[in-house]
């Protein structure tokens, strides 16, 4: 009981996401800032307006439901931090699995979004709902090239478990090479999710100021903040550990700073993909994902049944 | 159940995508833009007016606060006006340093432009750029008149400061690096997808709309009109400079961006010619204090399009009357009509697409009654119709209002 309250609100939970997330946070500020030729914040800045937001004043729209709001943020938090639990991140093995966790992950992956939604749709803000309906609109054209690739992963591998596929993959080291693909449409996807440029329409600044957003403020606000680090944090992780199962049987302290490695990658290469392109919009970008991503999803997964009857097991 | 079709937003007064105050209200179905109404109108300050309490000289430096971008051309067209009614020749050399100046605040405003455009289609990265590389011609501008944006170089009879040799040649360097800069952002214009996505077919405007609608400046000339001050009607030291007046057939926001970039090419290459060309002798001639009776009108090409000046003299030191008309006036009418059957994420660019600056635009009507009744509004009854105006919608600022005298007359 003990060790799993240490795992949930200590390591690999709460307050180890939350520093991870801030170092994540600055990481990709950084990162974007030296790429677009500023200097960028310094180390404590994702830290200090976290601290900044927690001091200011929280105002509600009259119209707006207040309980709702105020259970956003916590519900979007809570499903990240679950989602962790359950994905290896110091060995072959997560703190907890069962054969279909890899299921529970994606669908706890995609409370935060819904949570974004309902956040939108109470605020009572025409910037807000406009802002609601892309962010479900936009997670009709993602989710599903997202799950197919990474449902792929699992049929090569034959397992719904996140560890035992990350087993399966350390075992075959070059049926890595078979996802690639997989990997590339993901990180696309995640675009998406995490609502980054270029497919940030749900927050668009200049055309909906902070689309779901908009209404919060103070300490709500940090909260989400912190759950948009977290996020991004655990669905990299997700990602490392079904496409990066670089763990082989090392020493765990060397499969975590592996770990961190594949998970900084993982969001360089989104911070990269955000400081190259210009936003799209909604119907391109629904376009995009239905004649594009989801079609070669789609190829990864035809390619994933063929070669399970072909490679050795 | 009650419901409407159409979601109304308000785009402004206060919005990320806007940089000044003015309001768009948007009937929106789904992402469709239905309608949309322009209003301007938050930006008043009554400088028409105030020039005619001043001198001319005093005006000078008045009309260059009209925009904080094109100063330069607000005063240039304005002091254009007055030496045509002084019946002032000033100096060659002095016209080829308006010309410089000119051209420089010409790269500014286009870059700063090019920065803007990409922030408003979530291209940050864009914007970076584009706005470091504006600090050269920023620096260049602060090292020639001495300031980064109201030069204060033009005066009645001529310019206020002279370029040396040295200044010369720091102009040309500068011009070399930003000539490459700019080939790299039309190289980048023309090849990046995303940025071609987002600005092709967007805020169509036909040639024949943008006749009729008045557009003027990158506006028109985006939309196949070769409409170009600079040539039509030379003024400063254009006549004996060599450029093309770049036009697109486009005509939307990729077109206009397109010719904003093929304009900066033109600029470089008119400044290495005035560099070259500039003759010597004096940058001044003197001007009496007292402006004759006359009136004239001055037409001049700022960045954004045709700004034109109206000044009536009544043979004092103040000018009876300055009217002005800046570009964005102009070419407001045209964005209604861009926007019909646009999205949504459209609309931030192309608003910016017509380069806005709605200080620069706001005027007020007066009208004068055919009864002869001057409709004029006192201050007093300003003040109470905003009273009123708050009352009614539940707001008392009578009790606000007795705390802020109490605290005035304790202290």
């Amino acid at each position: 009981m003990g060790i799993a309250i240490f795992h949930i609100l200590v390591f690999p939970g709460l307050l180890f996401l939350t520093i991870f997330g801030f170092v994540a946070e600055y990481f990709d500020r950084k990162l974007c800032a030296r790429l677009q030729n500023r200097i960028g914040p310094p180390w404590f800045q994702p830290i200090a307006d976290f601290i900044k937001l927690l001091g200011k004043e929280e105002i509600m729209p009259r119209e707006a439901d207040v309980i709702v709001l105020k259970l956003i943020p916590l519900f979007a938090l809570v499903a990240c931090v679950t989602a962790i639990l359950y994905i290896p991140i110091w060995g072959q093995q997560a703190i907890f699995s069962f054969n279909g966790d890899i299921i529970v992950v994606l669908y706890l992956l995609t409370i935060p979004t819904l949570a974004y939604f309902l956040g939108g749709w109470y605020s009572r803000s025409v910037y807000s709902m406009i802002g609601a309906v892309r962010t479900l609109t936009q997670l009709f054209a993602y989710e599903v090239p997202l799950f197919m690739c990474i449902l792929a992963s699992a049929l090569l591998a034959d397992t719904w478990s996140i560890s035992e596929m990350v087993t399966f993959y350390n075992h075959h080291l070059g049926y890595w090479f078979c996802n690639l693909l997989g990997f590339a449409i993901a990180i696309v996807c995640l675009l998406g999710k995490l609502e980054k440029v270029p497919f940030d329409i749900p927050e668009a600044e200049t055309e909906i100021v902070a689309g779901s957003f908009t209404e919060f403020g103070g300490k709500l606000l940090a909260l989400l903040r912190m759950t948009f680090n977290i996020e991004l944090v655990v669905v990299a992780s997700l990602l490392a550990a079904v496409f990066l199962p670089f763990g082989l049987n090392f020493h765990p302290a060397i499969i975590f700073i592996l770990y961190l490695i594949q998970v900084f990658s993982i969001i360089a290469v989104i911070t990269f993909l955000r400081s190259l392109f210009a936003r799209l919009r909604l119907d391109q970008m629904i376009a995009f994902c239905w004649k594009y991503l989801a079609p070669a999803a789609f190829a990864q997964v035809l390619i994933n049944l063929i070669l399970k009857g072909i490679l050795p097991r | 159940m009650r419901y409407s079709k159409d979601v109304k937003i308000p785009i402004g007064p206060q919005h990320p995508a806007l940089k000044e105050p003015e309001s768009f209200l948007i009937s929106l179905r789904g992402e469709k833009i239905t309608a949309a109404s322009v209003r301007l109108g938050y930006n008043h300050r009554g400088i028409e007016k105030a020039c005619e309490e001043r001198t001319y000289i005093q005006d000078l430096y008045l009309i260059e606060r009209i925009c904080g971008i094109c100063s330069h051309s607000h005063s240039t067209c304005f002091v254009q006006a007055v030496e045509e009614i002084a019946g002032i020749e000033i100096p060659a050399r002095a016209r080829y340093v308006r010309t410089l100046i000119g051209e420089l605040e010409r790269i500014h405003s286009h870059l700063l432009w090019l920065g803007v455009a990409g922030h408003e289609i979530g291209f940050d990265t864009l914007l970076m750029y584009t706005w470091r590389d504006r600090e050269i011609v920023m620096d260049i501008l602060a090292s020639t008149t001495g300031n980064r944006v109201n030069y204060g170089i033009n005066t009645i009879g001529g310019v206020r400061r002279d370029i040396n040799p040295q200044q010369n040649q720091q102009i040309l360097e500068a011009v070399g690096i930003l000539e490459d800069r700019t080939k790299y952002y039309i190289s980048l214009a023309t090849s990046e997808s995303t940025l071609i996505n987002r600005l092709s077919g967007v805020g169509l405007l036909s040639m024949e709309d943008a006749k009729q609608l008045g557009a003027v400046g990158p506006v028109a000339r985006a939309s196949g009109i070769a409409r170009d001050v600079r040539k039509d009607d030379p003024y400063a030291a254009y006549a004996d400079l060599d450029f093309k007046v770049i036009t697109d057939s486009h005509c939307d926001v990729y077109g206009r961006t397109l010719v904003r970039m093929g304009e900066l090419m033109q600029s470089y290459s008119i400044i290495r010619q005035i560099i070259q060309k500039i003759p010597g002798g004096p940058i001044t001639v003197k001007s009496p204090r007292k402006i004759p009776v006359g009136e004239a009108v001055s037409r001049y090409e700022a960045p954004r399009g045709e700004d034109m000046h109206y000044v009536r003299a009544n043979g004092t030191e103040k000018p009876d009357r300055v009217k002005v008309r800046a570009p964005t006036l102009a070419n407001i009418q045209a964005v209604s009509k861009m926007l019909e059957d646009r999205y949504l994420a459209d609309l931030p660019i192309v608003i910016a697409a017509i380069d806005p600056c709605f200080s620069c635009t706001d005027r007020t009507i007066a009208v004068n009654m055919s009864d002869g009744n001057k409709n004029t509004l006192t201050w007093q009854s300003l003040r109470l119709q905003s009273l009123q105006w708050y009352r009614d919608r539940g707001v008392d600022f009578t009790e606000l209002n007795k705390k802020v005298m109490e605290r005035f007359s304790t202290k």
